[in-house]
């Protein structure tokens, strides 16, 4: 068979720095092809090549048959292939059908908009996704998972030979990754092409033909996924052979095994509520303690974190941060008493994209760097160099801009952002998420070291490895209210599948 | 194909409730301009009420078209100035000459913003800036400091003293045309709405395809357009070229904007908003001129200026009230 593309020798240099060298892809027509590798392998810069975004250096590619002369995303788009970005880029403003049809709006006279067959077209083809929202309020009243949908009901509806998602699932809560999957089994039904990029390896198992690794910015190996195991993957993913990692687990976590004493108690909870989201919620955080927050999306975890960082206010009860009495009201009090919180997204509110490594890391910290009112610079630099040597943060120089950094190393400089501070307790809001497997192992070290010692950790993630590895104990929550607790060791994923599975029954 | 999309004002308010406060508020200030004075809803009144005003609306309208995409253009007064000049100097040939000539070299202005955002990548703030003094002091080296008199024998004067079919005043027949024309291309093209697409998020507009670069381009050559015609009713309506008029207008003009509800930072906007808000601004004069007339009190020109600033923080504080309710790009998982 023919190939639909193929691009080979691809090399692409920023500012001096080699993103990829040698890159290739071969997809055939009507496969679904994964594309893997850690964060700043290449696979985005690959992709960006393809669709017109970057500029290749040198290499050639082929779609089509033809030599692609594609310099920009409208001639991508043209030439149909459409992508979904992993960063979400639709504009939250502007209607559902806006960012659906947007520059492929049905029309009167080649002229006029026909703004009722747009929103008709928009609901037929979202029908598609099971999905039946007012098309005409703002793409932004709606959650994540429906604005991922959207975009990727955008792709689909320009007729596209390849669509490219990547991390098209990383907001997306089970069963619309399943309607997700039923869209790409379409797609491919349909002879249509998918470039399929994630993190999440299992899901590869699932959807995928053939799988593509990269390392580096080299591609490494291109095989047929059966026949594959997941440990060879990640074996690949890191350059690593697959004894070395059958040995040390899956994760960095060793929850609850040291048997570690209790530290004093740092954060007590009684009865808290702070709206509909979060009622009752009793917690008693030690030092040198990982309490892990399980439950779906919306069962109220990072409603504990935003009220313990004291961003939401308490309806109820009581809130006592280190034997202190009364509640932190806002977040610069909790800092100051040693609370850090690492927030979920991180693109919103974590990183300032334009300032450097340096700026980001010691935002938090400003304060307490000042000598004689001056901001000392001499200890600033200092502790941004040894974090980033602690931390292997992977970046040219530290006033290099923090957006230039992959996910992994950008979430490593807000984890040091917090540990700068020298917290005593740190919530970490999917600290892993939308981090390459190598990242992920040394940011979950970077944890436990930090609670060995003597930290108290509120971990929340929907990642249940790590979680149930993770944790000393576990609190499951369903609709704002607890409803087991889970102690460590002897928590297994189905231990808290079965917690989380018995919540959704009582409630339905 | 009937009635879901009947005309529903509940839905309409929901979702545009700046829109809503600006005519509420426009309502009230004629109600209570009808009521407190006699000749306040006379023909006479409306008249040049709406002549006068034709200029602002213009500009502003042009204004919003930028604000839209997140920009803003300082130079529009200047720009005004200029072309009200070029209008006097051509004049003679009549308005069929006077007012493309006038508008062209409007035109030209935007060009050069155009030219620096998009192209140079200068900020709008700067460039716009740039081209205020360089247009402001172009105005006075054509016309040497002097307001240059039109020739009252061509037609020229008609469009900013005379009316059509003796209803209304040219000028704001020709505003209101173009105002619709902009309406248009606002509601119904993919230009209109790649504008409005720009100013929600540049860079997703470019991975979607859109022509980011022309449609920046085009709303500050219509910026610069606007206010070309603005020059032409102003040289027009007052028999002169004015080479030192225009302060401030950029302001009134975001001014108008801002409180027809569009957003500063772009991505959301409305053209007849815009025009209620220009509106608004024109009656809060309007409405103090006839308080002094009546002669119970007595507002100096200053003191007016003060009362305007005043009313508009009241407007954009009772807009922040209404939008409380709703929160767009705010969802919590």
């Amino acid at each position: 068979m023919t190939q639909l593309l193929s691009m080979s020798g691809i090399n692409k240099a920023f500012a001096g720095i080699s993103a990829l060298s040698d890159a290739s892809l071969e997809i055939e027509p009507g496969e679904v092809h994964a594309l893997i590798g850690q964060n700043g392998a290449g696979k985005s810069t690959l992709i960006k090549i393809l669709t017109g975004v970057y500029r290749r250096d040198n290499g050639v590619v082929h779609f089509n048959g033809l030599d692609s002369t594609i310099s920009s995303p409208r001639e991508a788009q043209e030439a149909r292939i459409a992508t979904i970005y992993q960063e979400l880029n639709l504009v939250p403003l502007r209607s559902v059908t806006e960012n659906v049809m947007m520059g492929y709006e049905p029309k009167f006279f080649g002229v006029f908009i026909d703004w009722q067959s747009a929103h008709k077209r928009t609901e037929e083809i979202l029908a598609r996704f099971g999905i039946d929202i007012d098309v005409r309020a703002p793409l932004g009243s709606y959650s994540t998972a429906i604005q991922q949908l959207v975009a990727i009901a955008r792709a689909v509806s320009l007729n596209a030979r390849l669509v490219i998602m990547d991390e098209p699932t990383s907001s997306l809560d089970t069963s619309e990754v399943e309607v997700l999957f039923g869209v790409v089994k379409g797609l491919k039904e349909a002879g249509v092409s998918v470039l399929y990029v994630s993190h999440f390896l299992d899901e590869l198992f699932e959807i995928c033909d053939r799988v593509t690794t990269m390392r580096d910015g080299k591609t490494v190996d291109c095989r047929n996924i059966a026949g594959t195991s997941k440990l060879e993957l990640i074996a690949g993913m890191l350059g690593r052979d697959v004894g070395e990692i059958e040995q040390s687990g899956m994760t960095e976590f060793n929850g609850g095994a040291k048997g570690l004493e209790k530290g004093e108690i740092l954060i007590t909870a009684e009865g808290v509520s702070t709206g509909p989201r979060l009622n009752d919620f009793d917690m008693t955080l030690h030092r040198g303690e990982i309490i892990g927050l399980g439950g779906l999306l919306g069962a109220g975890r990072t409603e504990v974190a935003r009220a313990i960082f004291g961003v939401d206010r308490l309806v109820k009860g009581r809130l006592d941060v280190k034997g202190g009495t009364g509640n932190l009201d806002t977040p610069a009090a909790a800092i100051t008493s040693g609370v850090g919180f690492l927030t979920e997204d991180r693109k919103a509110e974590g990183i300032i994209p334009d300032m450097s490594v340096r700026e980001n890391l010691t935002l938090a910290l400003l304060p307490k760097l000042k000598k004689f009112g001056q901001i000392d610079r001499a200890r600033e630099k200092e502790l941004v160099d040894h974090f980033i040597k602690a931390l292997g943060i992977k970046t040219s120089d530290m006033e290099q801009p923090i957006r230039e950094l992959s996910g992994g190393n950008q979430q490593k400089v807000l984890l040091a952002r917090w540990l700068a501070i020298n917290p005593d307790v740190l919530i970490l809001d999917e600290p892993t998420r939308g981090v390459d497997v190598g990242a992920k192992r040394e940011i979950q070290s970077i944890i436990r070291e930090a609670v060995e010692n003597g930290v108290g950790v509120i971990l929340i993630s929907s990642e249940f490895e790590e979680i149930v590895e993770g944790a000393d104990r576990i609190i499951v929550l369903n609709e704002g209210r607890i409803v087991s607790e889970l102690e460590n060791p002897g928590i297994t994923e189905e231990v808290l599948v079965r917690a989380l599975a018995q919540t959704s029954e009582q409630t339905a | 194909m009937l009635d879901t999309n009947a005309f529903d004002l509940r839905k309409y308010i929901s979702r545009n409730p700046q829109s809503f406060a600006v005519w509420i508020a426009l309502a009230l200030l004629i109600l209570f301009g009808l009521i407190r004075y006699e000749n306040f809803g006379g023909a006479y009144n409306i008249t040049s009420f709406l002549n006068y005003n034709s200029m602002f609306i213009i500009i502003s309208v042009g204004m919003c078209f930028v604000i839209m995409t997140g920009g803003i253009d300082l130079s529009v007064g200047s720009v005004a100035a200029f072309t009200s000049v070029v209008a006097a100097y051509l004049s003679p040939y009549g308005i069929e000459v006077a007012l493309p000539g006038a508008v062209l070299a409007g035109v030209c202005f935007g060009a050069i913003n155009a030219f620096s955002v998009v192209i140079l990548r200068i900020p709008p703030f700067i460039a716009t800036l740039a081209t205020m003094l360089g247009a402001k002091g172009g105005a006075l080296v054509i016309s040497g400091a002097q307001t240059i008199s039109v020739d009252w024998g061509s037609n020229f004067t008609k469009m900013g003293m005379e009316k059509a079919l003796n209803i209304l005043p040219w000028s704001i027949v020709v505003v209101g045309f173009v105002v619709i024309v902009l309406w248009v291309v606002l509601e119904k093209t993919t230009l209109g709405r790649t504008v409005l697409a720009i100013g929600g998020g540049e860079d997703a507009s470019v991975l979607m395809g859109l022509k980011v670069n022309r449609a920046t381009a085009f709303v500050y050559l219509l910026s610069g357009g606007c206010a070309g015609l603005a020059g032409v009713i102003l040289a027009s309506g007052f028999g002169a070229g004015q080479p030192l008029e225009g302060i401030g207008w950029e302001l009134s003009a975001i001014a108008s904007v801002v409180v027809g509800g569009t957003l500063l930072t772009g991505g959301f906007g409305s053209v007849t908003a815009t025009v209620v808000g220009a509106l608004l601004l024109g009656l809060v004069f309007n409405i103090l001129n006839f308080e002094n007339g009546k002669g119970t009190i007595s507002f100096s020109a200053y003191w007016q200026m003060v009362i305007r600033g005043g009313f508009l923080f009241a407007v954009i504080l009772f807009q922040a009230k209404v939008n409380a309710g709703r929160s767009v790009g705010k969802t919590q998982s």
